[in-house]
């Protein structure tokens, strides 16, 4: 798929910082509200097949909790943040003050926790990424589902869908201290936004 | 039954199998795992639909595997090249699900009840009979079809194994 015209390695670095500008606010908001440091890895941007996209979070059939939400306005896509049930947990713990989850049910309780989580992140991620490019760009209601990674993601792949058989995904690993990948957040904009959001950053497309 | 051979189907994908081997797809959602089956040969074969119609797609070499319209005769000719005949062709399905909630009416997001009357529909101009189906719903799905029996198995996180 040829997405852009030229420059593809430059157009991908830019990318780039547009993941670490949205996640790293939204990692700056989960870290005040558990109160505790939240690191997160330089974001990683790739064409990639459809096939690899859910095995950045364990596979097609591997259970997690997402919270989607669609991205309206003048550079439209499709953000997810995923988290592991065990680091949802933790993060349960920490808001809730109770343990959380002990079986693999949760209660809608923790389910609109999760979810409001999804929606706070989601949209300090969006602001930042409004504020950087002067772009209109607010999130839909979020919609929250405990399932496997490959029937969830592919609803942000429809998109892409009708292009081809890849997806470009800004995907950033959300770290807590030293422990392993406490979540993702995935960004997958419409392929009509990409010249949009280069516009107005100033690369000629 | 003997442990057939493993054939996977990834997403906008199709194969067939025979001899006993099993096809598999894994993590349906909004997409449709569609099965044809003939009983006197046991051969079957396996589409994993993403879209309804190939009028929608922009794509330069189209991937014939990922639209309703398009998979539904492909895999039919797969089939009745090794033989099979389309009267005794039976078809299961499942997918087609609605993942998540709050969408409203935004066409996209009718995607999955979209692909599963897509899929009917060329069945229909086939004339191929459906047995079976596990479709809607707002849960993904992993199916697997035992080319020697016919068997569709669908697995889900919340419902388990169920056999259609």
């Amino acid at each position: 798929m040829n997405l852009f015209r030229n420059n593809a390695d430059f157009k991908l670095d830019v990318l780039r910082e547009v993941g670490n500008i949205g996640a790293g606010n939204a990692a700056t908001a989960l870290s005040t509200l558990l109160n505790k440091p939240v690191d997160m890895a330089v974001p990683t941007v790739n064409l990639l097949p459809f096939e690899e996209i859910a095995k950045r979070v364990g596979g097609s059939e591997a259970v997690v909790i997402a919270i989607f939400l669609r991205v309206e306005g003048d550079a439209p896509g499709n953000m997810f943040f995923i988290i592991n049930r065990e680091p949802a947990r933790r993060i349960l713990q920490g808001l809730l003050g109770f343990n959380a989850a002990e079986n693999d049910e949760y209660s809608e309780l923790e389910l609109s926790a999760l979810n409001e989580i999804g929606n706070i992140l989601a949209g300090s991620y969006l602001s930042s990424l409004a504020d950087f490019t002067g772009l209109r760009m607010s999130p839909t209601v979020p919609s929250l589902a405990v399932d496997m990674a490959g029937a969830i993601l592919s609803y942000g792949l429809l998109q892409f869908g009708t292009m081809g058989d890849d997806a470009l995904l800004i995907d950033t690993t959300f770290l807590e201290g030293q422990q392993e990948a406490e979540g993702h957040f995935f960004l997958i904009p419409d392929p009509e936004s990409f010249e949009k959001l280069f516009r107005a950053l100033g690369v000629p497309f | 039954m003997t442990e057939g051979t493993l054939i996977k189907v990834g997403m906008a994908d199709l194969n067939i199998a025979e001899g006993g081997a099993v096809l598999k797809t894994t993590g349906l959602g909004s997409c449709v795992g569609l099965t044809l089956f003939d009983p006197d040969l046991r051969i079957g074969g396996m589409a994993h639909i993403m879209l309804p119609s190939s009028d929608i797609a922009r794509e330069g070499q189209l991937n014939i595997a990922k639209y309703a319209d398009t998979a539904v005769p492909e895999l039919v000719n797969r089939l009745r090249s090794r033989g099979a005949a389309i009267h005794r062709l039976i078809a299961k399905m499942a997918g087609g699900a609605q993942m998540f909630a709050f969408m409203g009416g935004a066409d996209t997001m009718r995607i999955g009840p979209r692909n599963v009357e897509a899929t009917k529909l060329e069945l229909e101009r086939f004339s191929i009979r459906l047995v079976s189906e596990d479709t809607g719903g707002n849960y993904g799905r992993t199916v697997e079809l035992y080319s020697h029996t016919g068997i569709f198995l669908i697995r889900s996180v919340q419902h388990g194994v169920k056999e259609i």
